[in-house]
């Protein structure tokens, strides 16, 4: 049941490297992951490339096939034609480490950016009551498996380095919307300072994001949107204004 | 080369960042020192992220009538009573504290209507007891532990000025060695993936989170990370394996299409409704009950299914029974001729539930399905075989402490450790012991660095671990890594597995010597700059070690009980109950020794009816009642 597949791989590090050609057997039901890694144990041994699950429950094997943002593990070899070359790059916007490996690390360094949850000081562990309607909002946003394709795919640092300080990223827009709507995070503010500390201002709303996400997490409708909405009513608005410094929790608005 | 070589000092070094190394570094940190976690992967890609049904931990959030003595006979009976009693009683008595703590960082799980955490049903455990997200709980305990680790790193920023002075991660980073001087633990060995650059950190306590070894094994719902890692370097550094022979095949893995087989289907499928049955579309599990079993299992369908809305009047669905009898069932089946056309069984919950609750309550497994095996779970069955999943055997520890038995300095939790499950998990029973032992051994390590002190990392032993890092490369004309692990995986699964006989565990161990001669002339192609094969060439040697530990054990062990099923041995035996076989390492290959297992209390022993205790027991046992 097999059959033949011509795959360009880039092998190389930023400083060089090229696309590779390769012919490689696919079995039934494969994904582009199972033939990364037929060519890696029988052609090309060092092939250096990120995975762990296997089962698009990780987010390690994020890459570039035919220039698409996916995860290699739920790319299957039967979505391409017959006789198509598939072309596998690294993601784009983060610097190539080797291969298919990228130094993500501008990931971590926004995550540290975001101030953390904050519980309430006089609720103790075992008292916290909220209904399932409540968390389902923060929710949708903590099924995220950190693949970074999102950031990966965001036009406003794809190919823009310079953006990348002031600009933290889909990803970590829908961390800041999780700790706005989660229903017990006491630190307030949280999307005026995704607007003024997180760049939330420069998303101009395409939804490539929401596009390229395995997880299908509605980031641009459920978390950018709704933010920025908020934004501007607290900031135009006096009532709201007042309103937002008098309540404990401004989040649900 | 060493003046290259990167050096940190930390109080302690974790190796392994899931869920029991992210709660140890947690606990270790706010006892006040300092520590180095150590991912082999990215920052919170561990293993524990596949975890899908939920953590256990008896809130009686759903049912008030449970506590944390049903929790522990539930777990000593899972085990087949071969646990530890005293981790079985710190886990089920912790549990639910560590749970809510989770709450207290940000977690959010499913709510009851009355907004507390919800709990759902699973196998093995009397009481619905896992609370859940979904079907992605480990996901969910893995990153409120990874932002509870940037919060501290937040805090000691404004605190200290420096967020990594007392707290950092060092992702894709491999540990090769753990070091000992003056025959205590003195830091650790390693080189960092992208660089290939090598590594010291010299610690007086090591703490050991590596999970498990599924790897070793072919068919297996374990990502790369699970080479037994931990296991092996515990076995170098002179410490005990126990239990290994007992391997958890989880009993409902996919088994179509062939890329995926292995991949884990949750348990919550059928805890929310799911049943097997055989290609004669019979639902075969109730021909499959055990004695032991019989008073909690229901005998007919019609009371099965009457469980789902009344409990307490009827007796559970002998699908939850628990995982090791489930999937000795399904490899029955399929053997006797009654398999589907790609081996396995069917599991159908389409018929049970409709489509929208099956979307929400299985949403991951729904993707899963569809989108790699074209199969829509809300309208047709799944094709399901055991897949191996989880080694319940692993480092010998205190149960209090999880300090390893014989290695000073060095603490181990999660699965690598042995003892807390017995011969068999329950489901749902990993999480919790991640959070209740991870926590424990940060207590341990913390008290263990207060009172010992330093110990620095000698010369000669840095120059040794330096030495095995060279070695793939400096080799050449050896074979091919992954030829080499293709061999091992095919071995393991032939004749260690779900089944096991003392001819082909023999043939095993003979055939892993051989592999041990191939192994150490492995040579490595490229550079040391992130080369897959390079790492590979590392991870062999460790697996082998497991495999061979497993092999020895299960040979050694003439019975069958959990994960161990001796087909020229098919009972159970009271009295190899009364003993754990040991694993070490002598330099060349594993030794196995018997010593016994600890007693119950007697305040636990009289947890129990005497008459399910006389299925496990013998009769002088029974009539011991349990020691004081």
């Amino acid at each position: 049941m097999g059959r033949k597949l011509n795959l360009r791989i880039f092998r190389g590090n930023a400083a060089d490297g090229g696309l590779a050609d390769v012919s490689v057997e696919a079995m039934e039901g494969e994904v582009i992951l199972d033939v990364i890694h037929r060519v890696q144990a029988e052609q090309m041994n060092d092939l250096a490339v990120r995975w762990n699950c296997k089962a698009g429950k990780c987010g390690s094997c994020s890459m570039e096939i035919n220039g698409k943002p996916r995860l290699a593990c739920m790319t299957r070899v039967a979505s391409f034609e017959d006789g198509e070359t598939i072309t596998i790059t690294p993601l784009r916007a983060f610097p190539v480490i080797k291969d298919l490996v990228t130094d993500v690390s501008f990931n971590y360094k926004k995550a540290m950016e975001v101030r953390a949850y904050e519980h309430p000081v006089d609720l103790k562990p075992g008292d916290a009551r909220m209904q399932q309607i409540d968390v389902e909002r923060s929710q949708e946003f903590r099924k995220c498996i950190e693949c970074f394709l999102c950031q990966d795919t965001c036009h406003v640092i794809r190919d823009h380095e310079e953006n990348k300080k002031s600009f933290a990223g889909p990803r970590f827009f829908i961390r800041l919307a999780e700790l706005d709507m989660h229903p017990l995070d006491t630190l307030r503010n949280r999307k005026q300072s995704a607007q003024a500390e997180h760049g939330l201002g420069m998303c101009n709303i395409t939804k490539c994001c929401t596009e390229v996400c395995p997880e299908h997490i509605r980031i641009t409708d459920n978390a950018i949107i709704p933010m920025k909405e908020r934004v501007v009513d607290v900031k135009y608005d006096p009532l709201r204004w007042l309103g937002s410094v008098i309540r404990k929790r401004d989040g649900i608005l | 080369m060493s003046t290259s070589l990167g050096r940190y000092n930390y109080d302690v070094v974790v190796i392994g960042a899931g869920g029991a190394g992210l709660r140890a570094a947690v606990e270790a940190r706010e006892a006040g020192l300092s520590v180095a976690i150590i991912c082999k992967s990215l920052f919170g890609k561990a293993h524990t992220v596949m975890a899908e049904g939920g953590v256990s931990a008896s809130m009686g959030n759903v049912n008030s009538d449970d506590n944390w003595m049903v929790h522990f006979r539930d777990t000593m009976r899972g085990g087949k009573f071969l646990n530890h009693f005293r981790m079985a009683e710190l886990h089920a008595k912790e549990a639910p504290d560590r749970v809510w703590e989770l709450e207290t960082w940000g977690a959010l799980f499913d709510r009851t209507k009355d907004g507390k955490i919800s709990q759902r049903n699973f196998g093995g455990h009397e009481y619905p007891r896992l609370a859940h997200v979904g079907d992605r709980t480990g996901l969910e305990l893995i990153r409120t532990m990874q932002q509870r680790i940037v919060a501290m790193q937040q805090k000691d920023a404004r605190d200290h000025g420096d967020a990594e002075k007392f707290i950092r991660v060092f992702a894709e980073l491999t540990i090769t060695e753990i070091l000992k001087d003056n025959e205590k633990v003195s830091g650790v060995y390693g080189y960092w993936r992208e660089t290939g650059e090598e590594v010291l950190f010299t610690a007086p306590a090591v703490i050991v989170a590596t999970g498990g070894i599924g790897k070793t094994f072919k068919i297996t719902s374990n990502s790369w990370e699970g080479t037994g890692d931990g296991h092996a370097l515990v076995l170098k550094a002179g410490g005990r394996l126990k239990d290994m022979e007992f391997i958890q095949f989880h009993p409902t893995g996919m088994v179509w299409p062939p890329s995926v087989r292995g991949l884990l289907v949750t348990e919550s499928v059928r805890g929310d409704g799911g049943v097997l049955t055989n290609s004669d579309g019979v639902r075969f599990m109730f021909n499959y009950i055990p004695d032991v079993f019989k008073d909690k299992y229901a005998d007919n369908e019609a009371e099965a299914d009457r469980w789902y809305t009344d409990q307490t009047n009827n007796r559970r669905p002998p699908e939850l029974l628990p995982r090791d009898e489930v999937a000795r069932a399904i490899n029955s089946e399929v053997k006797a001729g009654r398999g589907t056309e790609h081996g396995g069984v069917f599991l159908d919950v389409s018929k049970r539930l409709p489509a929208d609750v099956i979307k929400k309550k299985l949403p991951s497994m729904w993707h899963q399905f569809y989108e790699l095996a074209g199969v829509d779970i809300t309208k047709e069955a799944m094709e399901v075989g055991p897949t191996c999943h989880y080694v319940m055997g692993g480092v010998d520890v205190d149960p209090d402490t999880a300090a390893a038995i014989g290695v000073p300095g060095l603490f181990a939790a999660g699965e690598v450790a042995a003892g807390m499950h017995g011969s068999n998990r329950l489901g749902g029973n990993s999480l919790s012991d991640l959070l209740v032992f991870g926590r424990r051994a940060g207590i341990g390590a913390a008290e263990y660095v207060k009172s010992s002190g330093k110990n620095p990392v000698s010369d000669a032993s840095v120059k040794r671990a330096q030495e095995k890092v060279a070695k793939p490369f400096t080799q050449a004309g050896g074979e091919n890594p992954y030829t080499l692990h293709h061999e091992l995986q095919e071995l393991t699964q032939s004749l260690v597995g779900i089944i096991r006989t003392k001819v082909e565990l023999e043939e095993a161990l003979k055939k892993i010597a051989e592999l041990r001669n191939r192994i150490a002339k492995v040579s490595v192609a490229g550079g040391r700059e992130f080369n897959p094969g390079f790492h590979l060439s590392f991870d062999l040697d460790n697996m082998l070690l497991v495999a061979e530990s497993t092999a020895l054990a299960g040979l050694t062990r003439e019975e069958s009980r959990g994960g161990h099923t001796r087909d020229d041995f098919p009972t159970m035996n009271p009295v190899w109950r009364q003993s754990n076989l040991i694993c070490t390492f002598d330099g060349t290959k594993v030794v196995v020794e018997k010593i016994p297992l600890p007693m119950m209390r007697k305040d636990l022993f009289e947890l129990f009816d005497i008459h399910e205790l006389e299925k496990y027991m013998t009769q002088e046992e029974i009539a011991m009642g349990g020691i004081n």
